[in-house]
């Protein structure tokens, strides 16, 4: 158990620290924040045998070098298809390692993905605001963003040499699909504007960051021009503009708006999507609350029996070898 | 048979428009509305629910969000469904006796010296009023806490008088500090955060909406009745406390 500190060599832009949100405070115009991508956050905790909740580093598509002053760690990177350098090697994300003093890590767009999480084996001294280190992207409230130049420390550090190696990736999770849910505001919409949006195939625009993502595609045309009161929206929440462009509310979304709901994205859907990146193409599925609910608890269900599978130490390499295979075995049915 | 005389406003409002509509929001949340049009009879009534909400939690809730005409209702999944909070919620509407309090009462300080006001002139030449007309017209007035929303603490009040209303700007100007009062149509708003804004900057407020009690880190609640008091130069560079804002 030892302090680590490290500094920043390179952030790119809306790389941030957070933990699992502070729900709770919509009413006052404050979303939960957190992770844009939960159960990748929540895995990179679990393999450390951390909380899953603590606070971890989002990784943007801008990508992050950290250098280690102070101490050693280990580390987790989760999430999207990163590219990870380290001590000279490249490897991808989903992985274990430990940082030495001296050492340094970089974390950068791959192929695919939007968001990696760096999780550590210890605590991050970050601030919180609303009992939260989430950072609120457009306010810096919360533990803040990570910046070029700064530096960052940790206590309760620790090396453990039997979780390094690969992390299973949750296969409950590769659906290419959006499920979503009707309204709340799909009276204000023309009918053939429904149909598109359940048969159309829209594409992520450039227009993506925590607060929301944009999508280019056909036009979903409201009855008439209208100004309806401010509304409280959810995350997931698909408010569509006067000029017909969908956006889809995301982790710092505005907690009221005027726009009207075509629809809303079912909240276990949300972390594959943000790992969409601009130009890749979204197919919307719609289903009724009770299909959304009966999804989102199996989803749950399964997560949790995942991220316990990731929480159990994996010893030695032999026996690492051992387990990996048994839990390669196991299904999970989505 | 009713006697019209003990009828409060909330049952009366019930009975005039057919129920609060219902709608499910996805795996999570509950969306009641009282009415597609604003008034402050059914912003009372999502007020008075939220209220009787709070004080007595369905199982599974996880938070309520009062708007204008609606309140949001988010649970957790593993814990309910949307048929049983709709059940229970029916059961609140049911009971909810004419509890619509005006909330607290809230003063917020402000300072409409030159240099925080820069559309007072113009606010006063398009209402055709002198600008401590301006003034007056606003620190005359109730204002009833409507909603959050837009950043944290961004707190919506309605009640800006007719003689002094002005539609948004065109388009927003940059980098407006922290503390701005600031209108457009009937509604006025302290900001808690350098944001750009198309409306009317009209003051500047010492007191701060995101306060640092951590029990009480917000100054309003909607439902709320805040009033306008005017203070000079010197009482807000010593009230100022706006720089504790991150």
């Amino acid at each position: 158990m030892s302090d680590v500190e490290f500094s920043i060599s390179f952030a790119g832009p809306l790389v941030t620290f957070q933990d699992i949100g502070r729900p709770g405070n919509m009413r006052y115009g404050v979303s939960a924040s957190g992770p844009m991508d939960i159960v990748s956050f929540e895995a990179a905790n679990a393999v450390l045998g951390n909380e899953t909740k603590q606070t971890a580093i989002e990784i943007s598509l801008g990508g992050l070098i950290l250098q280690c002053h102070e101490g050693s760690i280990t580390l987790a990177i989760t999430g999207g298809d990163f590219l990870i350098e380290y001590q000279g090697q490249k490897i991808s994300s989903w992985t274990v390692l430990t940082l030495q003093k001296g050492e340094r890590l970089s974390v950068r767009a791959g192929k695919s993905g939007s968001w990696a999480y760096l999780a550590f084996s210890g605590k991050l001294n970050v601030k919180d605001w609303l009992n939260s280190s989430s950072t609120h992207s457009t306010s810096g409230f919360g533990g803040g963003v990570l910046k070029t130049g700064q530096k960052f420390t940790l206590t309760d550090a620790s090396n453990q040499e039997n979780r390094i190696g690969p992390i299973l990736k949750p296969n409950f999770y590769t659906n290419d699909l959006i499920h979503a849910v009707l309204g709340p505001q799909d009276q204000y919409f023309m009918n053939t504007a429904i149909k598109i949006f359940s048969n159309s195939i829209f594409k992520v625009s450039d227009n993506y960051d925590r607060m929301g993502m944009q999508l280019t595609g056909p036009k979903l045309e409201l009855k008439s021009a209208l100004s309806i009161p401010s509304e409280p929206v959810v995350k997931g929440s698909i408010q569509v503009s006067g000029d017909g462009i969908p956006t889809i509310l995301l982790a710092d979304h505005q907690t009221t708006g005027g726009y009207p709901k075509i629809a809303t994205v079912i909240s276990s859907d949300i972390n594959r999507l943000v790992q969409f990146r601009s130009n890749q193409s979204v197919k919307f599925v719609l289903i009724n609350s009770n299909e959304a609910l009966q999804k989102t608890r199996k989803f749950l269900d399964m997560k949790e029996k995942y991220l316990e599978k990731l929480s159990i130490s994996r010893g030695t390499l032999e026996q690492r070898l051992m387990s990996e295979n048994l839990i390669g075995g196991i299904e999970f049915n989505s | 048979m009713f006697h019209h005389k003990s009828l409060t406003l909330i049952n009366l409002i019930i009975m005039q428009n057919e129920k609060p509509k219902f709608k499910a929001i996805a795996d999570h949340a509950l969306l009641i509305t009282f009415s597609d049009v604003f008034s402050e009879a059914v912003h009372s009534q999502v007020v008075a629910l939220d209220n009787s909400i709070t004080l007595d939690p369905p199982q599974g809730l996880i938070e309520t969000v009062p708007a204008i005409v609606n309140l949001l209702v988010t649970f957790d999944p593993l814990i309910t469904d949307h048929l049983c909070l709709e059940k229970s919620i029916l059961n609140n509407i049911k009971n909810m006796t004419n509890n619509s309090s005006k909330g607290t009462q809230r003063i917020v300080h402000v300072c409409y010296e030159e240099g925080f006001s820069r559309d007072l002139e113009t606010v006063s030449k398009a209402c055709g009023l002198s600008k401590e007309a301006v003034i007056n017209a606003h620190l005359n007035e109730n204002y009833n806490v409507l909603m959050y929303g837009f950043s944290p603490g961004y707190a919506y009040l309605s009640g800006v008088p007719k003689d002094i209303q002005v539609p948004r700007k065109i388009s927003a100007v940059r980098d407006i500090d922290a503390g701005s009062v600031i209108i457009a149509g009937s509604q006025c708003l302290v900001t808690t955060l350098k944001m750009p804004t198309g409306w009317s900057i009209i003051g500047r407020s010492p007191t701060l909406i995101l306060t640092d009690d951590l029990e009480n880190p917000f100054l309003f609640n909607v439902g709320d009745t805040v009033n306008f008091k005017r203070i000079d130069l010197g009482t807000f560079e010593k009230m100022n406390k706006a720089s504790n804002y991150v």
